[in-house]
């Protein structure tokens, strides 16, 4: 039989040099995924005028969209209309698409965990003079991060692994790295084993970083 | 120093105040009694504008509000003239104590943070809770809780307090440390507009009863007259249903 384990110990860490980057492009998106998230969920949730419509759609949109069509659209095809749009480049490109998609997904997490707070919350933040973006910053948003965060770990952990997309537009993160190790070492089963091990610990690492993370923000309700 | 006319409210084709018109002096302690869903809660929450009026002038403590040109400042500007006491305490969940009462002094009064503890401290203490400034509201009592909320009331420094039956969510054995409370603050000469089904406790502590029914006021006077010798029919079969019960 012709497997070698130990290039798979030899090319862990050649692999993990490229990590910080699928991290890199994971935790960006994530970021941008929550910051629209949240706006789309008090769109809705407020039932702005117009916008609430319009915000429906994008989340209609972009859930029903594969997330590399997605890519694909922001990467080949925008530049096409707007040639100036260089700008845009792999790396930006794959966190904007992320990002446009998991912030579909994200808003109705937290229109969920806004709607979760009891209302008597924001009337006391008016009833002592506090604006309602003072309200919402500093007691309503932090109580619905607090009924957000397990679906946000997991969302965070999806990200990690759909971030292995920016290899098609030519991003080195650690899969892309991965085909490379494998083609030219012609050891594609021990490659994909040792990137598939790395994705493996992340992922426990992530899970093991959410339930510290829930466990301290759920201090104050016990 | 709290002067309301012609104020009116209705939620879809029920009219639950109609052309209340209301005047409290500083320094006086209202009381407000009437039978449920006769438009008290709506009343105090038109007071501090978490129910917009549809029509009716609100002024507190100088500050004048047309409810028919209400601006978005002027609601702002008339909320920092009172605070309120919820029925379910609203105490800020992801606070303690301490941070509960001092928020609205670092937020909206920008203190500093340690002149705001100072402040903060002392308030607990007055309430009683001086042990409890760093406890979350899930770690405290129903009475704990609303005596951190009247702290946190007291903490803006309003020129009238407005309390929506601050004991009945409670169980009975903690109805009396908060009444202790509410006595405590009367005796530091607070405007206060309190509503309350705990009639020895208005008699008691009430400059004036106010009896509310349907949306209108029915009847007012000083607690000895409005309990003694009621002059409207309405008020001596509210009273009568009242006091049969105890
Ligand atoms: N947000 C609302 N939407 C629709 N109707 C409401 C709303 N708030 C109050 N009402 C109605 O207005 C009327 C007066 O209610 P309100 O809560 O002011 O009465 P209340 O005197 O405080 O009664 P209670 O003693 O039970 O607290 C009731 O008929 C109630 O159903
Ligand atoms: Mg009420």
């Amino acid at each position: 039989m012709n497997f070698d384990t130990a290039f798979i110990f030899e090319a862990i860490p050649k692999l993990l040099k490229y990590l910080p980057m699928t991290l890199m492009l994971a935790v960006g998106s994530m970021l941008l995924a929550c910051l629209m998230g949240i706006v789309l969920a008090l769109i809705i949730n407020n039932k702005i005028f117009i916008l609430s419509p319009v915000a429906k759609v994008y989340i209609s949109f972009f859930r029903s969209v594969p997330t590399l069509v997605t890519l694909f659209i922001f990467y080949v095809g925008i530049p096409q209309i707007f040639p100036d749009f260089t700008f845009i480049d792999a790396i930006t490109a794959t966190i904007v698409a992320l990002s446009f998609k998991n912030a579909a997904y994200l808003a109705e997490e937290f229109r969920g965990a806004l709607n979760a707070v009891d209302s008597g919350q924001m009337e006391a933040c008016l009833s002592v003079g506090m604006t309602k973006w003072q309200g919402f910053r500093r007691v309503i948003l932090p109580q619905a991060m607090r009924v957000a965060v397990p679906s946000l770990g997991n969302y965070l952990i999806m990200l990690v692994k759909e971030s292995s997309l920016a290899f098609t537009v030519g991003v080195t993160d650690i899969f892309a790295q991965t085909k490379i190790l494998a083609s030219n070492s012609f050891r594609f089963l021990e490659s994909y084993i040792a990137v598939a091990l790395i994705y493996w610990a992340v992922t426990i690492v992530l899970t093991m970083l959410q339930g510290k993370l829930e466990k301290a923000m759920s201090k104050p309700y016990r | 120093m709290l002067k309301v006319s012609g104020l009116s409210k209705h939620f879809g084709d029920n009219e639950v105040l109609k052309q209340i018109n209301l005047e409290v002096k500083r320094r006086e302690v209202v009381a407000i009694i009437g039978p449920s869903g006769s438009g008290k809660s709506t009343l105090l929450r038109c007071l501090n504008l978490l129910e917009t009026p549809d029509a009716g002038h609100i002024e507190i403590d100088g500050f004048e509000v047309d409810a028919r040109r209400l601006k978005k400042s002027d609601a702002y500007a008339l909320r920092q003239k009172s605070a309120m006491v919820f029925q379910h305490y609203n105490l800020f969940k992801n606070k303690t104590a301490l941070q509960n009462v001092i928020e609205a002094l670092i937020v909206t009064k920008k203190m500093n943070k340690p002149d705001a503890e100072v402040l903060g401290h002392k308030l607990l203490d007055q309430v009683g809770l001086a042990s409890k400034a760093s406890s979350y509201p899930a770690m405290l009592s129903g009475g704990q809780q609303q005596r951190v909320a009247i702290a946190r009331a007291l903490a803006v420094n309003p020129a009238v307090i407005l309390l929506d039956e601050p004991t009945s969510a409670l169980d009975p054995e903690l109805v009396g440390e908060v009444l202790q409370v509410i006595r405590s603050i009367v005796d530091t000469d607070t405007t206060m507009l309190i509503v309350t089904h705990e009639m020895s406790f208005a008699r008691e502590i009430a400059d004036r009863v106010i009896f509310m029914a349907d949306g209108s006021i029915i009847e007012e006077g000083d607690p000895q007259s409005l309990f003694g010798q009621p002059q409207q029919e309405r008020t001596k079969k509210f009273l009568g249903t009242v006091f049969s019960k105890n």
